[in-house]
């Protein structure tokens, strides 16, 4: 048993190199995707101090608009112009209809407002596009398939697949966009400010109205592009829904303000859970990435409450 | 004020009780109620829909063709599960009352659920070819139907199959299988019958649970699977594990003609995920492949084309569409039957049972309703509510599936005596549990 625990994984490692390369890249795809539902959950919290939700579901309604004008013989590129159009009016709208009446209003009243949103989205997503799943069109964006097999020794076998690599390199383009976007701009500063104090910020002419328009229709994008990435790998389904809490370790770990942190945090939470279930899951039966995750973060938070990245909040009595 | 509000609720209250009491007791005389537990949302729904379009198209097929069964209409209810066990319980309680004739949960979690209500309720459930596997034992499950195969039988013909792979059972020994599934009720249904045979027949097994949760994500089971090089993979996916599991097999390069579905895992959706590189891909199947049957002919032109139905044209005739329509071709013969054996045209719960216990679906009956071997002809008795009945493999050639082999038998010799032992079990640990009571109608 020691053996099995202390000794045998890491000489599985030196054995077999190129499954202990594969295991990593696994491991560095799922956390960069991770990282990436992350950033969503993260840009609405650095804005409104509030958990979306509703993150999840976007990723599914953002993946199943893009199939549904693709499908109803609109053109892949402009079906995704389309998409993003529609992820703008929603952010509007969300801004329009759920936030805006909610101002100033305790964070659990905003938390409940993008849990109610969620089921709208749910219904209204079943309602528009059914319950099927759908084939995300990837291929058509142009986006690469197919696999690269990179051969180690007599036996070794590395196998890349394209649509990771795409994926890997999109989402770290997305997050640098993002991390410029807000310590550079002025609408950046802006958001900083109105994540700080929503009075404060209202009180120097920022408008809140906008900044959190802003905030969603870049949350929709984000959620936007996990769709297609993560629908490429499966499907796009309703299921989806449930891979996007993956990202609740993550911000456990990373903080929920800071982008780096979703970056560090997805990607310690990808190669945890992918080399934990692999070189130690089989000693209690396997199926433990569900729940490791949530263990990595634990660990983390004993010793940095705040995240590896968070704001340390110290409130005065 | 508040009394004159209180009667003024009240007296409405009491209309709208009065009323739908009026009308469940005017369904109750004119028509066959049969609730369909379905599920058209949630994360089961790329499955559930066209299941759930099966059973309904048949059903409504019946009544538009033939005026119902024996004269009288079947009243169609679906209610939606999303494949959750309380939101089945749910369903369950509200349509009970409405003189349900058979339930069909559609979900092994709230089969598990609804077991101990059928016989107090004394409405039969029929779990077709899922649920618990000792249900099949009759003297113990007089309520409970699943008919044509447990989840036993189904595991036995896959090892079955791929001992003739191999050259016969005893070249079983030595040899890898893996079994990746579900990790829920209906995923671990059949481990205990995997490891009987894998002591007997001397294979190794090893295990790959995938969670509910995790369907969409399942990288590290299948680099689990690279790395063991198991010879033989079995599966029991369901909903948007098996897709993903497909298309994970090609990215890993298993070599797909050694991976073998259970019949829920048949779906062509599923398949088609992994497109031309999934060819070779087989699962289990015991309902007919395909729209070349006269029975579809007249679902389509009487009820799909007549706007009638929920059912995508492009999937009508689809595995898990004809699965749907199984299960209601066996639900309308218990009907019949159930006519002829208490001579009511009109049934309760209790004549359900009577005809769903006598239920003999033989190949001329098959002609006769228009699906000549769209099944296995299928015989229920008392002592043996499932049969276990032949299947059959089929092949995706990289566009649809394709029958690739003759009808196999489960091996009954090993799983009936097992069905005894956990039937005795189950009831053991659920004591007092109700001895049966019920005459047997054959």
């Amino acid at each position: 048993m020691l053996y099995d625990i202390f000794i045998g994984p890491f000489v599985q490692m030196v054995e077999m190199p190129d499954f202990f390369l594969q295991v990593l890249w696994e491991g560095f795809v799922a956390g960069i995707l991770y990282a990436l539902i992350a950033l969503g959950f993260v840009l609405i919290f650095k804005a409104s101090g509030v958990f979306n939700f509703a993150q999840g579901i976007m990723v599914v309604f953002a993946g199943l608009t893009l199939v549904g004008f693709y499908e109803s013989g609109v053109p892949a590129l402009l079906a995704l112009l389309l998409t993003i159009g529609v992820m703008g009016a929603l952010a509007y709208g969300i801004e329009r209809f759920v936030m805006r009446p909610l101002v100033n209003q305790p964070d659990i009243i905003l938390l409940m407002a993008t849990i109610g949103l969620t089921y709208f989205l749910i219904g209204l997503g079943e309602f528009v596009f059914g319950g099927e799943p759908k084939r995300m069109i990837a291929e058509e964006l142009g986006l690469p398939t197919g696999s690269t097999a990179i051969e180690m020794g007599e036996r070794g076998l590395v196998i890349l697949q394209h649509i990771d690599i795409a994926a890997a390199v999109i989402a770290i383009l997305m997050v640098t966009a993002l991390g410029i976007f807000f310590n550079k701009t002025r609408i950046g500063r802006a958001l900083r400010a109105v994540a700080d104090d929503h009075q404060a910020a209202l009180s120097v002419g920022i408008s809140l109205n906008q900044i959190w328009a802003i905030v969603w229709f870049a949350a929709g994008l984000v959620a936007l592009a996990t769709g297609i990435m993560w629908g490429a790998r499966s499907d796009v389904s309703f299921a989806l829904e449930i891979v996007a809490f993956k990202a609740l370790p993550v911000l456990i770990l990373g903080g929920f303000t800071s982008i780096p942190g979703a970056i560090i945090g997805g990607l310690i939470i990808g190669f945890g859970e992918k080399i934990g279930e692999i070189y130690w899951g089989g000693l209690v039966g396997g199926g433990i990435e569900s729940w490791l995750a949530y263990i990595i973060a634990l660990i983390f938070l004993l010793f940095r409450p705040q995240g590896l990245f968070g704001e340390r909040i110290i409130e005065r009595v | 004020m508040t009394n004159l509000k209180h009667l003024v609720l009240g007296t409405a209250a009491a209309l709208i009780m009065g009323a739908s009491g009026t009308f469940s007791q005017a369904m109750a005389e004119d028509t066959n109620y049969v609730p369909l537990l379905t599920y058209r949302t949630g994360a089961y729904a790329g499955s559930g829909i066209h299941i759930a379009n099966g059973m309904h198209d048949y059903l409504a097929m019946l009544n538009e063709r033939d005026g119902g069964i024996g004269g009288v209409k079947i009243a169609i209810e679906e209610c939606e599960t999303g494949y959750d066990a309380q939101k089945g319980v749910e369903c369950y309680e509200s349509t009970k009352g409405k003189n349900a004739l058979v339930y069909n949960p559609y979900s092994t979690g709230i089969t598990l659920q609804l077991i101990p209500k059928a016989s107090v309720d004394k409405i039969p459930m029929l779990s077709m070819g899922y649920g618990l596997s000792a249900a099949a034992v009759g003297n113990t499950f007089p309520w409970i139907f699943n008919v044509p195969d447990t989840y036993w039988d189904g595991a036995s013909v896959a090892i079955k199959y791929i001992a003739e792979q191999e050259g016969g059972l005893e070249k079983l020994k030595g040899k890898k299988i893996g079994y990746i599934f579900l990790d829920a009720g209906y995923g671990r249904e059949p481990i205990p019958l995997l490891e009987q045979l894998s002591t007997k027949y001397g294979f190794e097994l090893v295990q790959y649970p995938v969670p509910g949760k995790e369907m969409q994500n399942q990288s590290s089971q299948w680099l689990n699977i690279r790395r063991d090089r198991p010879d033989y993979m079995v599966m029991w996916g369901w909903g948007a594990m098996t897709p993903t599991a497909v298309k994970e097999a090609v990215k890993t390069r298993f070599p797909m003609d050694k991976l073998i579905g259970v019949w829920w895992s048949a779906g062509d959706e599923d398949a088609a995920a992994g497109g031309e590189a999934a060819k070779g891909y087989k699962a289990m199947n015991f309902s007919g492949v395909g729209s070349d049957f006269a029975a579809l002919g007249d679902i389509k032109k009487l009820v799909i084309d007549a706007g009638k139905s929920q059912t995508d044209p492009s999937s009508f005739a689809s595995t898990l569409y004809n699965r749907g329509v199984l299960n209601s071709v066996i639900i309308a013969e218990a009907i019949r039957n159930a006519q002829e054996k208490t001579g009511k045209k009109v049934l309760t719960g209790e004549d359900m049972r009577i005809g769903l216990e006598s239920l003999d679906l033989t190949a001329d009956r098959l002609a006769e309703i228009g699906l000549a071997d769209f099944a296995h002809p299928m015989k229920v008795t008392c002592e043996d509510h499932a049969g276990g009945n032949p299947v059959f493999i089929q092949e995706w050639d990289g566009k649809q599936w394709q029958k690739a082999s003759d009808w196999i038998e489960p091996m009954t010799d090993v799983v009936r005596p097992l069905l005894e032992a956990a039937a005795k079990e189950y009831a053991e640990k659920n004591a007092p549990w109700p001895a049966r009571t019920e005459a047997c109608p054959n």
